[in-house]
């Protein structure tokens, strides 16, 4: 099915995620509304609102972390390649292989930067130490950490800087080679130099993956996404290319929330 | 309180100082042509003078534009106001600089009286430049898109009017040699009014970027 067309000059027709008609409840809160988004593949989609409006809600419905949740129910599909991840047939511990997550807070495991690293790839059933050596290496390499951890790769990696030691969860999810990489706020704990890092390698990874990302900041949004979608109350506002967004945004409330005459 | 209040009091401010510098300019515009038609030395020397304010007040304001965006950095209409302002102002130093270079004809021509014919195609050229600066200038106040356009159609009779001056222009200097100087120097003043003109419409143009975020070459 082609569905290709112009979006403010970024023509777009690789519909990675498909979200339709995405309801989300929380009990008797409805924390989605309606929501419909196209997510591109190879592309950085930001998703930006003020806190509560359910943007980090809707990430985690894209590799069914709501499920960890009680009382949660989501009504409408969330396609990925075109088939819908909670239908009942579908494993959701390789959902989350295909799509991975990045937390606010860095939360290496309490081992040593390799054992991180090796970590997924193990508990996926990898057992030589030459082809663990290789993924750990090629994973540290794609999230630019190598260089500063080679020489301490036995150490612990309590260890590392806060920035070093988000690219090291991001070196861990990319071990499990992964198709979609969810952020939730990945650099709001980190100071400006190490969010540029992460800035830079989301650019990176975007060739290979496709990349969602939560931010609470406006600027990060504008730099790194291509595509950005403005949630508020759990309704999904208004979508298009971060340029038009950010320019001429269409809907008078997404312009209020991003120019900071919100509330 | 809007949580930007501080930026949006920064931002009316902006608008207040173009406004400020765009008077100044208009006055300018107005003085040269009048100076000109006078053959009014002093009132060029006047125009010449007053362009140094003018200058600084570009400088002091765009300044004010630059740290808008290194501190506040503006985003969607409010960014567009600040690359609007920019634009805007630029346009009007130039418009100045034009006035000046109007002035400065009129100095050479001071002393002789003007025979030339032509010259009646330059102060309708004026009247008309200055209608556009005005309406431009409206249509920023009033985000009037409408007005905005209609002042940018003016340009083409400017330039049609451009176009005559120019001919005839060059027949009296091929059918007098003793008025070469002065239409050479009349020449020169009808291509400043040309350029004043396609200045306004530059504003013309910010004024449609600003209200619609669209980008429109309308001359």
């Amino acid at each position: 099915m082609f569905r290709g067309r112009a979006l403010g000059g970024l023509f777009l027709n690789n519909i990675k995620i498909l979200v339709k008609d995405l309801n989300l409840f929380y009990k008797d809160f409805q924390a989605l509304k309606d929501v419909n988004l196209e997510i591109q593949a190879n592309k950085i989609t930001a998703l930006i609102g003020p806190s509560g409006c359910g943007k980090s809600t809707f990430l985690r419905t894209l590799n069914r972390m709501n499920d960890l949740f009680e009382g949660v129910r989501v009504e409408g599909t969330v396609q990925l390649d075109g088939r819908d991840i909670y239908s009942p047939d579908v494993d959701v511990v390789s959902l989350r292989k295909r799509v991975g997550m990045v937390f606010q807070k860095p939360n290496p495991f309490p081992m040593s930067v390799y054992d991180n690293v090796a970590y997924g790839p193990r508990v996926h059933g990898i057992r030589s130490k030459r082809q663990l050596d290789e993924i750990v290496e090629l994973s540290l390499r794609s999230a630019v950490l190598w260089d500063e951890v080679k020489d301490r790769l036995f150490k612990s990696a309590l260890g590392l800087s806060g920035g070093q030691q988000q690219r090291l969860c991001i070196a861990r999810l990319l071990a499990v080679e992964p198709e979609v990489v969810l952020m939730d706020e990945p650099s709001s704990a980190l100071d400006p130099i190490s969010t540029l890092k992460i800035e830079e390698l989301i650019q990176v990874l975007k060739q290979e993956y496709t990349i969602v990302i939560v931010t609470h900041n406006m600027q990060q949004a504008a730099r790194v996404s291509d595509i950005t979608a403005y949630f508020l109350n759990g309704e999904l506002v208004e979508w298009g290319t971060t340029e038009e967004v950010f320019t001429r945004p269409k809907d008078q409330r997404t312009e209020d929330y991003i120019t900071g005459r919100f509330g | 309180m809007s949580p930007r209040s501080a930026f949006d009091k920064a931002l009316k401010e902006l608008q207040q100082d173009i406004l400020r510098m765009a008077s100044l300019v208009e006055q300018a515009v107005y003085e040269s042509v009048q100076s000109l038609v006078k053959l009014d030395v002093a009132g060029a020397a006047q125009v010449i003078m007053g362009d140094e304010m003018i200058d600084e007040l570009y400088l002091e304001i765009e300044d004010k534009c630059v740290k808008l965006v290194a501190t506040q950095q503006p985003i969607a209409r409010d960014l567009r106001i600040v690359i609007t302002g920019i634009k805007i102002l630029l346009s009007l130093e130039r418009m100045a600089d034009h006035a000046v270079d109007i002035a400065r004809a009129t100095m050479c021509l001071s002393g002789h009286p003007l025979t030339v014919k032509p010259l009646e195609y330059i102060p309708e050229m004026a009247r008309l430049t200055q209608r556009m600066i005005k309406d431009g200038l409206d249509a920023y106040v009033h985000n009037d898109v409408e007005k905005a356009r209609e002042m940018c159609a003016l340009d083409d009779d400017v330039d049609y009017l451009f176009a005559r001056a120019f001919r005839e222009l060059i027949n009296c200097m091929t059918e007098d040699p003793k008025v070469v100087m002065q239409s050479a120097y009349l020449l020169y003043v009808s291509r400043y009014l040309e350029r004043i003109a396609d200045h306004a419409t530059n504003i013309g143009e910010a004024v449609i970027y600003l209200v619609t975020g669209e980008r429109k070459e309308l001359n």
